[in-house]
């Protein structure tokens, strides 16, 4: 059930004020913050749109700078629907999803307009492929029935005989596609807009891309210039993204349908993950002690399973369709509304836990790189304006970072770690080294297209990702991290919180102003420098 | 002279093997071994030289028979006790500087005509070892004869000495004899131009394949598999183009050669594809079943390393047809150049001295083995006994 919404809170730590949960990978601990420290905490969750099916059915027949979806259909047409992948919502969420709604009114237009040539492809992109049961999830299990597998599929963006190479942009971006999409008579894409990165031109050229594509936006340079990605107008990786949508747009009927949801992410008893510690009651207490202790004496598998398991009770408030454009400026809108918390000034240090769950490890395991990822390349770059941090301070992050990897899923992962971490922890210097070659190379390709891997390429994007607080901190510290894995990584361990803010006192002083960025749920906090 | 002997003795063995187990700090102690005055070696007969050792490695096959890992292959072809030490650079008596060929093959034995191995250059061949006018021996260092280099004189046949050029340095001569059986090993391989190589094991006979393949062939990528801080630094002075750790190795050589993984149920995966030639050089029975794992149907892996007794699954040898080559020693090579010679050529060119990493005194033989024992781990390469010294 969803609480009245209160917006984000800038909390000033003082004497009372409780320890602060921090997420630390597959458990999660409370931390004292000295007095002073700030912690942001995200808005509560809006009130979900009441009737989701009737909201979508108003949506595609009322869509934005576009004719109704419904106009659009014919017989005889060419009608290919994508779908975001699994990357997101994080966690999964309680069923049905809100793809499912999606796809099931889209069909059912198609159905009444008497189209026949139907298919649905999940825009993976360079991402691993979907399983069968994590494709019925999303889609429901009409959906499933009526499709999977002939033409319910997961875009394999090295299979030459799908890809189809459009042209280049004006800047001179290749594009290079979905084959099926691309000559269809109509593209209708279906997302779930859980950040501000997602969604608008980012969809399609990006979900829908070839490696070939990617490179462009996907490199050091670009992701340097993006600050940051939560920011769209200010990300270059959008700005490319958006040249790519729109040389596509002139060539191909694309009507985008883009869900929002709000923060809803953890049901109960996970709740107390989303609540402000001055405000947990007893049961909060004692759940936070039972599930850390618990997860703590847990088999590995069985933590994960358990964790995995947890499904969000996200609800939607909001779904928009139409011209990609014009539906995503609403999106944002929309997102805004629940996500962002308006912050004053930058701090020497940020602090932030590491989930157990992120992009690209779910139904998996979050791996050292990942880890960086979501530490240095979302949660560092989930700012508007100005990032929390000062340039030159520190971030403080808490996680195990244990030499796990799931052999399955990131097999590229692995000798990322190993041969090119061994070598270099410069992103430029990977980049120009190591990337051609691990993109090229034959058995990630095989395995990305017949098992459930990720693209051989797909750690250096990882990794630049956090490229852009590699350059701008002095320091980045892991609280509780395995010494020899975060070496590798090119950081610095600590065994305490306080242990932590003694390193940093080394580049901040001894004095620092500290921020605690209270993450997950996810918002976007708006800094005025 | 003062020498360090190694005799037979079957409680000293026992300990040695319990030692090297339980308490490897205790090895030295408890092995076969005696400081001592000992009378100087006879000279067996005509053409032999008195040499006095400057410095005198100690090799990983010497380590082997300390510790009671030595195959019992062996013991036809040696004779106790004796004094260990065949990487020597000393002296002759008219003070020319010289490095040992140890092996004790027929022309140093007095054996006419010579064997069908000798008189084909390939003395590390010789079929007389056990014969002659000198004890069983397959080398100086293992023949109760002729002393060793961990003593302060030995004797040579003059087929075994070489004189050093002025421009090497008795820290780069004393690694000559390992880098020559380096050298063998490399051109037993054939490599040819631009073939991805592995070098197993980055001790003191790695590191010196690593300088030999980059000196004697023109192989396309040489991955070098080291455990040690030191080593992966010298791998790559040396030569290496990629120095990886061995828990990444199948991986690293997987991505080297695009080849594709795979994992079995049980034991360590394999590469569908991998390295062309593989050279293992620690010795280990772990390492040589990895190289038999990362290297290409029909590659080839050259064992330099002494290996010892190993269970191993040749599975991989029968499916890939897998051509394992021994590489012993020197002598002769294709090209009609004594090994000995080639190795010297390389030491001109290389700079071998940084991998000496410690000098000790024969009366520190002790600390000495122990320090070889963990030279690895102890940052350090090749550990030597100063003879020289006053």
């Amino acid at each position: 059930m969803v609480r009245s919404s209160r917006p984000g809170l800038v909390l000033e730590v003082d004497r009372r004020t409780p320890p602060v949960l921090f997420h630390n990978g597959e458990n999660f601990r409370l931390e004292k913050l000295p007095s002073g420290s700030r912690i942001v905490y995200p808005p509560e969750p809006l009130e979900a749109v009441k009737h989701p099916e009737d909201a979508i059915a108003r949506a595609v027949a009322e869509p934005n700078n576009a004719d109704p979806l419904r106009a659009k259909l014919r017989p005889g047409m060419k009608l290919t629907i994508a779908i975001d992948d699994i990357s997101l919502p994080l966690p999964p969420m309680k069923l049905p999803d809100a793809r499912q709604l999606v796809l099931e009114r889209v069909l059912t237009l198609a159905a009444e307009a008497g189209v026949d040539d139907v298919e649905l492809i999940v825009a993976n992109s360079l991402h691993r492929r979907m399983t069968e049961s994590e494709i019925r999830r999303m889609v429901g299990e009409r959906v499933f029935r009526s499709f999977w597998p002939d033409r319910l599929r997961n875009f394999d963006a090295e299979d030459p005989d799908d890809v189809v190479f459009v042209g280049t942009t004006e800047h001179g971006e290749e594009v290079e596609v979905c084959k099926r999409a691309f000559e269809s008579d109509l593209l209708v894409y279906v997302n779930i807009n859980l950040v501000a990165m997602d969604g608008g031109h980012k969809s399609v050229p990006v979900g829908l891309g070839t490696y070939r594509s990617l490179r462009h936006h996907h490199n050091v340079q670009t992701l340097l210039d993006s600050k940051s990605y939560m920011h769209p107008e200010r990300s270059a990786l959008h700005h490319s993204a958006t040249r790519m949508g729109r040389f596509l747009a002139d060539k191909l009927d694309i009507f985008t349908i883009e869900t929002t949801l709000n923060n809803d992410a953890f049901p109960s008893p996970y709740d107390f993950l989303s609540k402000r510690e001055f405000e947990w009651s007893f049961r909060d207490q004692a759940t936070y002690l039972g599930v850390t202790a618990g997860l703590k004496r847990m088999p590995d598998q069985l933590r994960q399973k358990l964790l995995h398991g947890i499904a969000a009770p996200y609800a939607l408030t909001g779904v928009h369709a139409g011209e990609t454009e014009a539906v995503h400026a609403k999106t944002l809108e929309n997102l805004h509304r629940q996500h962002v918390v308006q912050v004053q000034g930058q701090s020497d240090i940020l602090t932030c836990g590491i989930p157990y769950i992120g992009p690209y490890n779910v139904n998996s395991v979050m791996n050292p790189i990942l880890v960086v990822c979501m530490g240095l390349g979302y949660f560092f770059n989930l700012y508007r304006n100005a990032p929390l941090v000062r340039p030159g301070g520190v971030m403080i992050l808490t996680h195990p970072t244990p030499r796990a990897f799931n052999p399955v899923h990131h097999p590229s992962y692995i000798d990322f770690f190993d041969v090119v971490l061994a070598d270099s922890t410069d992103p430029k210097v990977i980049e120009q080294k190591y990337e051609k070659q691990f993109a090229e190379d034959e058995w990630y390709r095989h395995l990305y297209r017949t098992s459930y891997a990720y693209h051989g390429v797909h750690p250096f994007y990882m990794w630049y990702w956090a490229a852009h607080a590699m350059d701008y901190l002095g320091d980045v510290i892991f609280v509780g991290g395995d010494r020899e894995v975060v070496r590798r990584l090119g950081f610095r361990t600590a065994t305490t919180m306080a242990d932590a803010l003694e390193m940093a006192s080394e580049t901040v002083g001894r004095r620092p102003s500290i921020t605690h960025l209270h993450c997950p749920p996810l918002f976007l906090p708006e800094v005025t420098p | 002279m003062i020498a360090i002997e190694f005799s037979r003795s079957v409680p000293r063995y026992a300990a040695s093997r319990i030692a090297e187990r339980a308490s490897p700090g205790l090895l030295p102690c408890v092995a076969p071994l005696r400081l001592g005055h000992y009378d100087d070696p006879d000279i067996p007969g005509e053409g032999w030289v008195r040499v006095r050792p400057l410095l005198s490695g100690i090799c990983g096959s010497d380590l082997a028979m300390i510790a009671g890992d030595a195959s019992f292959y062996f013991s036809p072809i040696v004779s106790m006790p004796f004094v260990p030490g065949h990487e020597v650079v000393g002296t002759l008596d008219d003070k020319t500087r010289v490095v040992i060929e140890p092996v004790l093959a027929c022309a140093a034995r007095g054996i006419e005509p010579l064997c069908h191995a000798c008189a084909r250059g390939h003395i590390g061949l010789c079929v007389r070892t056990a014969h002659g006018i000198v004890a069983p021996g397959l080398q100086t260092g293992f023949c109760e004869d002729t002393g060793g280099g961990w003593g302060t004189v030995l004797v040579a046949h003059e087929s075994q000495v070489h004189a050093v050029p002025g421009e090497i340095t008795d820290e780069a001569a004393v690694l000559i004899e390992p880098l020559a059986c380096a050298a063998h090993a490399v051109l037993r391989a054939n490599v040819v131009d631009g073939e991805v190589v592995v070098v197993s094991g980055a001790g003191t006979m790695g590191l010196l394949t690593i300088a030999a393949l980059k000196q004697l062939t023109g192989a396309g990528r040489i991955i070098a598999i080291a455990k040690h801080g030191r080593q992966r630094d010298e791998a790559r002075r040396l030569g290496a183009d990629d120095v990886v750790r061995p828990d990444a190795a199948t991986r690293a050589v997987r991505l080297a050669t695009a080849a594709h993984l795979h994992q079995p149920e049980q034991g360590s995966p394999w590469l569908a594809g991998g390295a062309d030639v593989t050279f293992e050089c620690s010795g280990n029975a772990c390492a040589l079943e990895t190289c038999l794992r990362i290297t290409r149907g029909r590659g080839r892996i050259v064992l330099v390393g002494l290996p010892g007794p190993a269970r191993i699954d040749l599975a991989p040898v029968w499916h890939r047809e897998l051509d394992v080559l021994g590489a012993y020693t020197y002598g002769v090579e294709a090209d009609g150049r004594r090994t000995f010679d080639i190795a010297i050529d390389i030491a001109k060119r290389v700079d071998l001295a940084p991998l000496v990493s410690a000098k000790y005194p024969l009366t520190r033989y002790a600390e000495a083995i122990d320090h070889a024992m963990d030279a690895g781990r102890l940052d350090s390469v090749k550990v030597v006994f100063d003879l020289g010294s006053k």
